[in-house]
């Protein structure tokens, strides 16, 4: 039974595509065949954070308007098996996108896979209802900040309305949230919310999250998933939150202060 | 030959290819008071003339209860002057016999005595000898149980509105009548919508960011902090928001 998953925010900036390209690489490392899509028509990033913009030739919107195979777009990633990317075009615009011709790729790839993640836009325009309107499952990425928390809450009431399964009275797109960008220390100083105000208004399951890491950036400029930084604690969670997906029961990690040493605690003040 | 679902349906049941089911409508009622004054279409017209949307094609019936000892000759004028004006007179209630003879003349509907004008001695009469009162009619009320997230709206148009689960910050809910929230209230509740003040809002914990009764409106500033958080009722008195913790 192949699953689509699409990741979104209603906000930008929060981490979807590091998201979208960090969980999908986890589930292909755990052995399952997983296909991300890159939505945002005309800012195409998702190529870059994969490392494969060098290898793109046709994109998504070449399948759905000028009669590209699914398989001529398709690019295999070089690291990981099971994984592969369908880029986006940089030239075109979200008009290129028809609810038609999306389904009928989305469609395609449910026979080949087994998780297709979608990458979406930011924003609550049509770029963005494309990329939610055929998911069975959301990720919600939202940063710990009241914005991000609001544009959260939006996007997951046009979830609930506007989305496939709700059109059709389907049972409903199961949501998770993952929150990025945690910052454990600025969190406790108060300048950011806890994971608990965060609930409170948005009150869906958590998938995970992920703290605040220099690595996520050196990942992406690298055009590598932070996942395959075994040293990245960011790189950890996201796996967590990739079995959470799957259905494992794990404990959250990064939420809580660890327990520091008086060594440990000199060396991070001088850090 | 392949049937539609519903012709399946109706296939099934009595074989009709109708079906008659009773419908309950608002309609507008006209109380003629004193068809005589001068002022009467003058005044009538200007009030259409007010509101020409919310008048155009709009079904309306006459209630002659007020003037039924006197002659129906002005009945036909002002069928005739409301249908000039786009507004549709679909019948009449409270009439006397003369009166519902007029009224089936000019093609309206006799409706039974509508309760607006119940100072007919003679139905009183009837009523009285009845053993079991008429059941008063509720109005459709809805209950929602998903979050109401941000940039939804829900609307109960004609009666209560109760929701079992959070209404975001950003999102709004209405109701002709009361509004129940029983989870947090972050967002904009309008109870009497249509101008009922008597309506109220109930909330498991209130953060609104608007509270409004009848048009009357308070935003989160307003609030007494105190009550943030809190379990409240709000209502009108006076013609002012009132905020209660409940107990």
């Amino acid at each position: 039974m192949s699953k689509v998953i699409v990741v979104t925010s209603g906000k930008g900036g929060v981490g979807k595509t590091t998201s979208a390209a960090a969980l999908g690489t986890a589930l292909a490392l755990r052995g399952h065949k997983t296909v991300i899509i890159d939505f945002d028509v005309g800012l195409r990033n998702l190529d870059l954070i994969m490392g494969c913009e060098r290898r793109v030739v046709f994109d998504f919107i070449n399948v759905i308007n000028d009669g590209i195979r699914l398989n001529q777009a398709l690019i295999k990633d070089k690291r990981v098996d099971n994984l592969w990317i369908l880029p986006t075009s940089q030239t075109r615009d979200k008009d290129a996108l028809s609810p038609e011709g999306v389904e009928k790729v989305i469609e395609e790839l449910r026979k080949q896979f087994d998780y297709i993640i979608c990458d979406s836009p930011a924003g609550i325009e049509k770029g963005a209802y494309m990329a939610l309107y055929n998911a069975d499952e959301a990720i919600v990425v939202t940063n710990p900040e009241v914005s991000s928390v609001r544009d959260s809450d939006r996007i997951l009431g046009i979830l609930s309305s506007k989305s496939k399964r709700a059109e059709h009275g389907d049972t409903p797109v199961k949501t998770h949230l993952l929150l990025t960008r945690y910052d454990l220390d600025r969190v406790q100083r108060g300048e950011m919310l806890k994971l608990d105000d965060v609930l409170e208004i948005l009150a869906i399951p958590v998938l995970g999250v992920i703290p605040q890491c220099t690595s996520v950036l050196q990942a992406s400029n690298l055009g590598m998933p932070v996942v395959l930084d075994d040293k990245s604690n960011a790189g950890q969670a996201y796996k967590d939150a990739a079995a959470r997906l799957l259905g494992e029961d794990i404990e959250l990690r990064y939420v809580n202060p660890e327990k520091r040493g008086l060594v440990d605690w000199l060396f991070r003040r001088s850090a | 030959m392949k049937l539609s679902a519903a012709e399946e349906a109706s296939k099934a049941g009595s074989g009709l290819p109708f079906q008659i089911r009773g419908s309950l409508q608002t309609l507008l009622a006209l109380k003629i008071l004193r068809p005589d004054d001068p002022a009467f279409f003058t005044g009538l017209l200007e009030k259409v003339a007010h509101a020409p949307d919310f008048f155009r094609n709009a079904p309306i019936v006459l209630d002659g209860g007020a003037v039924k000892a006197k002659s129906p000759e002005c009945l036909a004028e002002i069928v005739e002057r409301l249908r000039e004006h786009r507004v549709v007179p679909v019948g009449l209630q409270n009439g006397s016999p003369d009166w519902n003879e007029a009224a089936v003349g000019l093609g309206l509907a006799i409706f039974g005595a509508g309760s607006a004008g119940g100072d007919d001695p003679t139905r009183a009469g009837r009523a009285g000898s009845k053993t079991t009162a008429t059941p008063t009619r509720r109005p459709a009320g809805k209950v929602i149980r998903e979050p109401v997230r941000g940039g939804q709206q829900v609307v109960a148009p004609d009666g209560d509105l109760v929701v079992m689960a959070p209404v975001s910050p950003g999102a709004e809910v209405a109701a002709a009548g009361h509004i129940h929230v029983y989870a947090p209230l972050r967002g904009r509740a309008f109870a009497g919508m249509n101008g009922d003040e008597q309506a109220m809002i109930f909330c498991e914990q209130l953060h609104a960011e608007l509270l409004s009764i009848a048009g009357i409106h308070q935003v989160s500033e307003e609030l007494d902090a105190r009550l943030l958080g809190k379990r409240v009722r709000a209502s009108l008195a006076a013609e002012r928001l009132k905020v209660e913790p409940l107990p």
